[in-house]
């Protein structure tokens, strides 16, 4: 119960914030992309003030053994790069530089989207389940 | 000269920064947005299916009350459903191969300066720019 509701408080804070920082608004995510058109830095401002407290919390984490609730700390991420990791971030930045939507905003402006909100939605779920056998397909390098 | 833009930027991506930091230090997760749902819409999450509901439900929720109070912000979202589909399926594919998205990779990714994190960002911005200059520049559809 603890978990859920911790989950909900977090997932809720986020929401909050990416509300307040204006990356739901799918003109300021493209004009950061648009380097040739009228370029807009808010996204920078956005991502370096995310970065300053997830760098304190790592820093905690390594200094104790498991989170709050018990459970472990995530492991050290594999140091291989790997195709799956550049074409899928290929894949994902052609859909976002064209909709101006990842998937946090997608989910945080559902409720004022209308219903295209609804479709990216959909579609972003549709291709979601399609990575499963595509990643299958393509096997990391060693 | 400072905008306003840029200032709720830094504080929303604090808010942010916060939310993914509870999530990490409380729950022990990484606060990625296309993981959380992603492993709801294939399945692989089953076994903590209801704690990514309760961050999904926070994420969606939370925001729609805000509007409530404070009005729907500006998303200026395309009308155009080919383009809607069309990038949803790309984000969605794009971020389950790639294990993780502008919060995931961006957010909780360089903020330990994990290099998949690093590298990860560094091609969904370029093949966002690269994706401005197509559709936007030479195309004309967005």
């Amino acid at each position: 119960m603890a978990r859920n509701l911790f989950a909900l408080l977090a997932g809720s804070l986020f929401g909050l914030g990416l509300m307040l920082s204006g990356m739901t608004d799918t003109a300021k995510v493209r004009g950061w992309l648009d380097v040739f058109g009228d370029w807009d830095p808010t996204l920078a401002f956005v991502l370096g003030g995310a970065i300053l407290p997830m760098a304190l919390a790592w820093r905690i984490t390594a200094a104790r053994g498991h989170a709050a609730l018990g459970t472990a700390f995530p492991d050290k991420p594999d140091p291989r790069l790997g195709r799956n990791l550049m074409l899928g971030s290929v894949l994902f930045g052609m859909g976002w530089g064209l909709s101006g939507l990842c998937p946090g905003p997608a989910m945080a402006s559902l409720s004022y989207n209308g219903l295209g909100g609804l479709v990216f939605l959909a579609a972003m779920a549709a291709g979601m389940k399609a990575a499963v056998p595509v990643k299958l397909r393509l096997a990391e390098p060693a | 000269m400072i905008e306003t833009d840029w200032i709720l930027g830094a504080l929303g991506g604090l808010v942010i920064g916060c939310a993914a930091a509870l999530y990490l230090l409380v729950n022990g997760r990484i606060m990625g947005a296309s993981g959380i749902l992603g492993g709801l819409v294939d399945g692989s999450g089953r076994a903590t299916a209801s704690e990514r509901a309760a961050f999904v439900a926070g994420l969606v929720g939370a925001p729609a009350l805000a509007m409530l109070t404070f009005g729907a912000p500006q998303t200026h979202l395309s009308g155009n459903w080919a383009v809607l589909i069309g990038a949803g399926l790309l984000v969605g594919l794009g971020t389950r191969l790639a294990n993780g998205c502008t919060s995931g990779h961006g957010v909780c990714g360089i903020s330990r300066l994990s290099l998949r994190g690093i590298v990860a960002t560094v091609f969904y911005i370029g093949a966002g720019g690269l994706s401005v200059v197509i559709f936007k520049h030479l195309l004309g559809v967005i």
